[in-house]
């Protein structure tokens, strides 16, 4: 963080050692945060008395709490709110939400990706809802010359045995001058009040009157609107252009190449990048530059074998990108002969070995294996992608969807060659993410137009440029395979997997810990195909994979899948193999458990029934389904989807109960039909007429969801739900067809026949 | 260019711009009215919904030069402040994710209530499967309609 100014820094570290090593407290505690800050919004509100960096009360007792992070529909400008009113002991009624400005000393790392957001502020927040709670009831004592101990707080009132009350809003600019105090008191789980207890979203009404909430709704005066042409396939770069057509349509105002990164520039680990050149348009509107656009003739050349050097986690290295132009055929042949150890395949890397695997599965009376592949898939956020630039010679205004803001600052200030504390990023609400916009190419190049025409501009990308120029999920395959000694003992476990560009072992995870023998290793291929995180990285694969193949196996073995899962749950816990298993056995036997009595598993009723079930764990948090499917109309639909999910205290379970059913619709949709294929580097799909999204007829009729209660912290919420469907749908494809679906899409054409 | 005198929401508006130029792009360009959304651009996934003459009509397929003297209405004239029984069923339910498909969605919706104030299930799909929702809020919304269609009948 070397862009944080000297004195920021200092007391960002003052303010973390006083905070225990958290973020809750800010360096701008009162007098640098109020200069900054705007006047209120609301009527009648004169004065805003700011406790923390998080929450300012009126003398008329309106609390505004502000979100740290971005939102992309994960809800977290309620959920966040929700904790430090918690502490702060307000009437939600009373409270009014805004997000925060973008300040990673002032609040934090203001991320929003893997499932984080409420795990990482769950202890800051309820800290400075206690804080500023305390400093009120000191502000009451010192008034009226009682002890602290003898004020109570409920509902944003302050209260004295001897009769004394009054609001939060009489005594916030008292409180505002009170020392900061050290080890504030926290609630104990079975005191919430707010916390656990469902409110609508905050913005809800916004969104449904259709208000500018997204970058794409951003506007100013003198605002252009401009476009990228990217190269037409991945491995191919621009080698000249004619605008002169182009540039004599009406409302152009500019046509040019530039490039992202200077040469030798270094990039951090989410600067990833389509191409480094392309050409702008800019113009008054939309349709005035989409049309100059097509008029652009351009011509292109092959890249060519790439160097770039990277930094980031293991420090700076080169990474070579091969130049050929990709073909999804020649990538899955390519995959099995690396799959297959034969032709040019590198070695594969082990990532864990218990026991003797070898061995067991020499002795092995049955040995089960199947390969399961998976092709790349796009994100598809509804909101294309976007940014707003105003860069000028001494400044830059950024304002747009992203999800980690804090990470695209650094490279913004090298590209731009100004200080990054110059250089104000707004966070607007998100039209979707699921990771594409961790990724900040977008926001460069719209800066780097900007900068050139010393102008206010929105970059746009159309619904082509979006899918056919993704950071994309990798192409995944994985070779599992069980052995089985003759009483049908599950003795040993290998996993191969590998990826373009990336594999996805998980080598810790289940049923690691629970097999004798077991063997973990990977292989990557490189490619110039950009990829990035997509809802539950790598898990979003192997559940599908792992979760099948343990149907497969519990079927050889002669047992039903929940108990098979549960027996080796039981081994991992009591005896458990190897000593780093990341997940917690019984938390995740917990929630099957969960799922078998909510379903019904195994009850008479439910015998006719084609189900199937998963499990999975993945960012701290453990999520299974049972998915009840049948044929309608010759195809496969998932009529009833039952739902468990062990993520610690749930903060806002109705807003919780909305996402989980989305990632079961959104797994259902990707599983049985996402693909991004390429030929000749060229994305095959460009829009949604080629690319294929569950629709509303598609979704299940019915989700039920339960949640285990307990008090743990709150792990991920997000993803979770995500990886497991995948697994469950493909059990019960297995159920309602008879036959085993190892290729995603499920039923996409030519797959699994 | 040529000029135009369109129905919005009520009100006339006088536009310039090219005969070609999609309603949508006039809505958000040249009127600022943002509340219609852009999502595809090939009238594949309903985002930037509008009625005209009170039909869900996709806005970023239609030119301006088809309007004629037809009306159109938009997410910001169903109701401003929300009051319209699908809003209030959006909110009942707690219908949005991310919420940049919504108003799409609440405009397919609408036009389908008032052509049929009682749908089947059935006839939600038919009307609603035009308009995609990557967060998958599927489920609310088919909720959401039903509790519209019986405040809508109540009144």
């Amino acid at each position: 963080m070397k862009n944080l100014q000297s004195h920021s820094r200092r007391d960002f570290l003052r303010s973390s050692a006083l905070a225990g090593g958290g973020l809750m407290l800010s360096f701008s505690w009162f007098a640098e945060a109020k200069a900054a800050e705007k006047k209120p919004t609301l009527n009648n509100v004169e004065q805003w008395n700011e406790l923390t960096a998080y929450i300012k009360i009126t003398p008329d007792n309106t609390v505004k709490i502000l979100c740290p992070n971005p939102e992309f529909g994960q809800n977290v400008m309620t959920s966040l709110p929700m904790i430090v009113a918690e502490e702060l002991d307000v009437d939600w009624k009373n409270v009014v939400v805004e997000m925060s400005t973008h300040d990673n000393v002032k609040y934090g790392a203001q991320f929003t990706g893997g499932s984080n957001s409420v795990r990482m502020y769950w202890n800051p927040l309820r800290n400075a809802g206690a804080t500023a709670r305390e400093m009120l009831v000191e502000a009451a004592a010192q008034s009226w010359g009682v002890p602290a101990s003898e004020i109570t707080t409920k509902g944003g009132i302050l209260a004295h045995s001897s009769g004394k009350s009054a609001k939060y809003g009489e005594m916030a600019s008292k409180a505002s001058s009170i020392p900061i105090p050290k080890n504030v008191k926290l609630k104990s789980p079975k005191d919430f009040s707010i916390v656990r207890n469902s409110k609508k979203n905050t913005e809800g009404l916004k969104v449904v009157t259709g208000k500018p909430l997204f970058g794409m709704d951003y506007h100013v005066d003198g605002m252009l609107i401009a476009m990228i042409q990217h190269p037409p396939a991945f491995g191919m770069k621009l080698k000249s252009f004619d605008a002169s057509q182009a540039l004599k349509m009406p409302g152009i105002k500019d046509i040019f190449s530039f490039k992202l990164y200077d040469d030798g520039f270094e990039q951090g680990g989410f600067d990833t990048r389509t191409s480094n050149e392309m050409i702008a348009i800019v113009g008054k509107s939309t349709w005035e530059v989409m049309n100059a656009r097509k008029k652009i003739k351009a011509q292109w050349e092959l890249t060519g074998d790439i160097k770039e050097t990277m930094i980031g986690r293991g420090g700076k290295r080169e990474v070579n990108i091969p130049g050929r132009l990709e073909t999804t055929s020649d990538q899955l042949a390519l995959m099995a002969d690396y799959a297959n150890g034969r032709n040019s395949a590198k070695p594969a890397q082990q990532y864990r070995k218990d026991g003797d695997p070898e061995t067991a599965f020499k002795n092995a009376a049955t040995v089960i294996e199947r390969t399961y592949n998976a092709p790349f898939l796009a994100h598809n956020c509804m909101e294309p992608m976007n940014f707003f630039a105003h860069v000028s010679e001494d400044k830059a205004l950024v304002a747009g969807p992203l999800q980690a803001p804090g990470w695209m600052e650094p490279t913004l200030a090298k590209i731009l060659n100004l200080p990054a504390d110059k250089i104000e990023i707004q966070m607007t609400r998100m039209g979707g993410g699921f990771g594409r916009r961790a990724y900040g190419q977008y926001v460069y190049e719209a800066a780097r137009i900007s900068q050139k025409l010393k102008a206010p501009i929105k970059l746009i990308y159309t619904r082509e440029d979006d899918m056919t120029y993704g950071i994309y999920r990798p192409m995944y395959t994985a070779t599992y395979r069980a052995a089985l000694d003759a009483n049908k003992n599950l003795i040993g476990f290998h996993i191969k997997g590998g990826g373009i560009p990336e594999n996805p072992i998980h080598a810790n995870r289940f049923p690691a810990g629970a097999i004798d023998n077991y063997l973990a290793e990977g292989w990557e291929i490189p490619s110039n195909i950009t990829i990035g995180a997509f809802r539950a990285p790598r898990s979003n694969f192997n559940a599908a994979a792992e979760q099948s193949f343990l149907d497969e196996v519990a079927e050889a073995m002669g047992k039903d899948p929940i108990e098979f899962r549960l027996d080796l749950l039981k081994r991992a816990k009591e005896n458990p193999v190897g000593k780093n298993n990341e997940y917690d056995a019984d938390r995740y036997a917990g929630v099957l458990e969960l799922l078998k009595e909510k379903s019904g598993w195994g009850k008479p009723e439910n015998s006719g029934k084609k189900r199937g079930v998963a499990a999975y764990f993945c960012h701290a948090s453990y999520a299974g389904h049972v998915v009840d499917m049948v044929m309608r109309d010759g195809q496969p639909y998932v009529e009833h989807v039952t739902s468990a999910i062990d993520c610690g205290v749930v903060v806002n379970p109705d807003a919780a109960i909305n996402m989980i059913q989305g990632a079961v619709v959104d797994g259902i949709g990707n599983s049985f039909y996402g693909a991004l294929t390429h030929k000749n580097g060229m994305a095959e799909q460009s829009n949604f007429h080629n690319y294929r999204m569950i629709r509303h007829n598609e979704a299940p009729k019915k989700i039920d969801v339960h949640f285990v209660q307990n008090d743990i912290d709150p792990t991920g919420l997000g993803e979770p739900p995500f990886p497991p469907v995948f697994g469950a749908v493909a059990n019960a494809l297995y159920k309602s067809t008879g036959k085993r679906y190892y290729n995603q899409p499920f039923l996409g054409e030519k797959n699994n026949s | 260019m040529a000029k135009y005198s369109l129905k919005i929401n009520g009100k006339t508006q006088q536009i310039d711009v090219d005969p070609s130029t999609p309603i949508l792009w006039v809505l958000r360009d040249h009127l600022k009215m943002t509340g219609t959304k852009f999502g595809c651009g090939m009238a594949m996934c309903g985002a930037c919904t509008i009625h005209l003459d009170g039909n869900a009509t996709r806005s970023c397929v239609l030119p301006v030069s088809a309007i004629g003297k037809s009306a159109i209405t938009t997410i910001e004239g169903l109701s401003e402040t929300g009051k319209h029984p699908v809003q209030q069923a959006w909110l009942e339910h707690d219908v949005a994710q991310c919420g940049y498909c919504q108003s799409g969605q609440i405009m397919s919706a609408s036009a389908l209530l008032k052509s049929n104030p009682k749908p089947t299930d059935e006839d939600i799909d038919n009307a609603m499967s035009g308009n995609i929702c990557r967060c998958g809020t599927y489920l609310r919304i088919k909720e959401a309609i039903k509790t519209a269609a019986k405040t809508s009948n109540a009144k």
